[in-house]
């Protein structure tokens, strides 16, 4: 199978490779071998829209992708300069149109990543030979074509993609259990009214009222509404609720084996994912971070300069509605070494409270470089911005949070305030800004029915997009689907029984 | 070779045809294609199909920016498919596709959604057009077109033959007498052709609206003989009391008052007839829309004129009656008295923009 072009680099480029990688070494970047190739615009698009990988199952989204890459580049929107997978060797891509300071600045760009992907702890459990394991998923979904069709398969797909982000992003980091629990029997109950009839005894007419007194009859009726309430508290299952809901779906739902394959494939390639959506500023701040100390330092010609500062300038361009994760990541970086190396640091500077004083400081310990190796191997987004966030970096970059405005449909600035702002960058980085969303039953009503838990942060769910995918969800699950969330500042619960859906909204409390 | 991402671009594409299809009543209702026409090929904006997730709506949602501005600014406005957590811009928000459809595509998929029979074309042979085929082989014939392939067969058959040919020097030198050329037959095609005659009352109670009914309607008219003949030909004529053959745009745009004599279209349209159409060679389409508000007098001779004219050499007479918010007029009523008679004629009530799709079935559901 190929699974690259194998194109080796042309001469030039090749020599410029090397420098790169040497000035990369001479900085203490450590990153697996890294090949790179040359690709015209159609082939690093085709390469994109599969996520980097050569051989991958078919599917129309990639196709859908690739037909928006290509369009975004011939109308000039957009243009991808490089690109870089997460395996090892690292296989990066470069566009053949650079221009040479475009192909240098790329490269050391992409030795920034390779360093990344090789230590951040956040990556620490993604499968290395991801290109042979995508090739393989390739060939099981294939084979499952070939025995159900076409577009039963694609329809599955589409239906496993849907929720491709039930996941649970640390579970490669922390075992949340020994085992996976047993199924209990979901036997049905009788039906929870109770109705006394089944504790009458056979009585003539006028018998009756001394045979089965009314009294009786209803205690024995509670009782067993008691009971069944009970039983149905032993029957709430999972015990503990569960984030992995894709994990949880595998092992539970009434699938077939294909199916159940199908859906541990796109499971496998959410998670190798993962942690890529987990650590973006870091990640893109990090090569950013290098590309610009090795262009400025040593890849600059002259005549090169002003391609560079217009790339990087590109590259760093911030707007209003967006957060560059380039720029935020680079700044915060470069701010964290600047602290480190003056001495910006520890309680004693932490309880000065004269400003002037605190902008003059510095201690010259020098250890800039040091503390940035350390973030870069540690954190990951969340933990970066909530360590190192600081209110003058704030100041510094003019950063200000927004808001929603429900009643005219605009975003509106909403604070300059460090804290609010802080906050509100963690929220949307918070499962990098995807709903929380825990399987909190699958005996819901002792029906086995499933019932889902949205972690309600504040923002509400897209509410036409939920209920279509509970439909999804239904497809796998077969019984009725729901979920717990809030609708209208509401605690509500949406539901799909297979053919109707229904929106269940308790009071305001 | 077939790329992988060929295919799975081309699996794409017909999915999105397929929702094109889907929804293609919804498309010709509200004419959302037309103006979209390219030369050979309509870009049709298709919300693009995606996957659903849970995924945050804009309710609450917010997020970190950079720059100027005071609390309380404006920053843009929300979308009701955005990505409203701002997350680091690492989402998109949904997009709108443009799909590009052939008319033919489109004329198919129209075909198939109205079950509209093919039609048959009169005066199959009548009119043939002639076509130059490259389909045999001269001795004589410019450079450009020499057959290279069966030169060099030549030459290597005559050096076989002269002894002259040498395995281990294998130099093939064509002479004069073994080169051939490329050489085209004249073909005549059998080639037919439509005349699609527009008419359109245009006195001050047929509004924009109205309008934009009739030339949307027409737009599928269009697309659909064209599909059916190898070319159409369009004519247009605008009248209140007096007629007027006009262009297409100013057909759609012109507006007058003054009182209504259809009649004068009628004659209007007899005459493109005679001048640029013989019944005898052309495929005649003629439709007619109006409020149905005639002068009162007028309609015995436009009955006249129509039986007299019209009905004898049109494959059609279509004529449809489109709602306006002064009312609606009877003209219809007197044309229902002939629908018996002549069965080229056909009668549409168009009420508004939701008509136009079982309007057009009714027209051209007859395959003539």
């Amino acid at each position: 199978m190929v699974v690259t072009t194998h194109r080796p680099l042309p001469k030039e480029l090749s020599d410029i490779q090397q420098e790169m990688e040497q000035h990369a070494l001479d900085y203490g970047l450590d990153f697996f071998k890294t090949i790179f190739e040359v690709l015209d615009y159609e082939e690093l698009s085709m390469f994109a829209a599969y996520g980097g990988f050569p051989v991958r199952y078919p599917h129309w989204r990639f196709g859908a992708q690739y037909d928006e890459l290509m369009k975004g580049y011939s109308y000039g929107l957009q243009k991808i300069y490089e690109m870089v997978i997460n395996t090892d060797p690292c296989y990066a891509y470069l566009l053949s149109a650079n221009d040479i300071t475009d192909q240098k600045l790329v490269i050391a760009h992409v030795y920034g990543h390779c360093d990344f992907f090789k230590n951040n702890a956040w990556f620490a459990h993604t499968n290395r030979k991801m290109l042979d394991q995508m090739a393989n998923h390739a060939t099981r979904m294939n084979r499952h074509i070939d025995t159900h069709g076409y577009e039963t398969v694609e329809m599955f797909i589409d239906t496993c993609l849907s929720l491709e982000s039930l996941i649970d992003p640390y579970a490669p980091h922390i075992k949340r259990e020994a085992k996976a629990e047993r199924k209990p029997e979901t036997k049905r109950q009788e039906e929870e009214t109770g109705e006394a009839s089944g504790g009458r005894f056979p009585a003539k007419n006028y018998m009756d009222r001394y045979i089965n007194p009314d009294e009786v009859l209803e205690a024995e009726a509670s009782q067993k509404r008691e009971k069944a309430r009970e039983m149905s508290d032993q029957l709430k299952f999972p015990k503990e609720r569960m984030r992995d809901v894709l994990y949880f779906l595998i092992q539970y739902a009434p699938l077939e084996d294909w199916q159940r394959d199908v859906l541990s494939i796109i499971r496998d390639e959410a998670y190798y994912f993962a942690p890529q959506g987990q650590t973006k500023i870091m990640n893109e701040g990090w090569a950013s971070f290098w590309h610009s100390t090795i262009m400025t330092r040593h890849g600059l010609t002259d005549e090169g300069l002003i391609n560079y500062a217009d790339h990087h300038s590109g590259t760093m361009a911030t707007s209003p509605n967006r957060l560059n994760p380039y720029k935020l990541g680079i700044e915060l970086l470069k701010d964290i070494e600047e602290r480190w190396n003056k001495g910006q640091f520890g309680p004693e500077y932490e309880d000065c409270t004269d400003m002037f004083e605190k902008e003059r400081w510095d201690k010259d310990l020098g250890l800039g470089r040091e503390k940035i190796f350390e973030v870069r191997r540690i954190h990951n987004d969340i933990t970066f911005i909530d360590t190192f966030l600081t209110p003058e970096f704030c100041y510094k970059n003019r950063m200000f949070s927004f808001a929603f405005n429900d009643s005219n449909k605009t975003y509106e600035i909403q604070s300059r305030e460090f804290e609010q702002i802080k906050q509100q960058l963690l929220n949307s980085l918070s499962n990098h800004g995807r709903p929380v969303i825990y399987v909190q039953d699958a005996n819901y009503k002792n029906r086995g029915e499933l019932y889902l838990e949205h972690e309600y942060m504040g923002v509400e769910l897209k509410l036409d997009y939920a209920q279509d995918t509970l439909v999804n969800l239904h497809r796998i699950w077969k019984r009725p689907v729901n979920i717990e969330t809030v609708v209208d500042d509401r605690p509500t619960i949406l539901s799909y029984d297979g053919k109707k859906h229904h929106t269940n909204s308790k009071e305001k409390t | 070779m077939v790329r992988r991402i060929d295919r799975d671009q081309q699996r794409f594409e017909k999915i999105i045809k397929g929702k094109v299809r889907q929804q293609l009543r919804k498309y010709i209702n509200h004419g959302e294609m037309i103006g979209r026409k390219g030369r050979e090929t309509v870009s049709i904006p298709v919300p693009n199909i995606e996957i659903p997730h849970f995924q945050h709506g804009e309710k609450g949602s917010g997020g970190v920016g950079q720059g100027e501005g005071e609390v309380g600014q404006p920053i843009g406005r929300g979308k009701s498919d955005g990505d409203g957590q701002g997350q680091a811009g690492n989402e998109k928000g949904q997009h709108i596709r443009e799909v590009e459809l052939t008319l033919e595509e489109l004329a198919d998929m129209l075909g198939e959604a109205l079950e509209l029979p093919r039609i048959e074309p009169k005066g199959d042979d009548a009119l043939t057009s002639k076509k130059d085929r490259y389909t045999s082989v001269s001795p004589t014939g410019p450079d450009s077109l020499r057959h290279f392939k069966r030169t060099y067969k030549r030459a290597l058959k005559r050096m076989i033959a002269t002894n002259n040919y040498d395995p281990k020097d294998p130099l093939i030198i064509p002479t004069k007498d073994d080169e051939r050329f490329r050489s085209w037959k004249t073909v005549s095609e059998p080639h037919t052709n439509a005349a699609v005659i527009y008419m359109m009352d245009v006195s001050g109670s047929m509004t924009d609206v109205q309008k934009e009914i009739v030339r949307t309607e027409a737009f599928w008219i269009d697309t659909w003989l064209k599909r059916q003949y190898n070319g159409i030909e369009r004519r247009y004529i605008v009248h209140d009391a007096v007629a007027h053959e006009v262009d297409e745009d100013t057909f759609y745009r012109v507006r007058e008052s003054g009182g209504t004599r259809i009649s004068s279209a009628y004659r209007a349209a007899d005459h493109i007839i005679k001048r640029d159409f013989p019944p005898s060679l052309w495929n005649i389409y003629c439709f007619q829309f109006s409020d149905g508000d005639n002068w009162g007098e007028d309609n015995t001779e436009c009955i006249e004129n129509l039986k007299e004219n019209i009905f004898p050499i049109c494959n059609l007479f279509c004529y449809g009656q489109v709602r306006s918010p002064y009312g609606s007029g009877d003209f219809i009523k007197e044309l229902r008295k002939f629908e018996e008679e002549f069965d080229n004629l056909i009668l549409s009530e168009i009420d508004d923009k939701e008509a136009i799709y079982g309007s057009i079935k009714t027209f051209l559901g007859t395959g003539k």
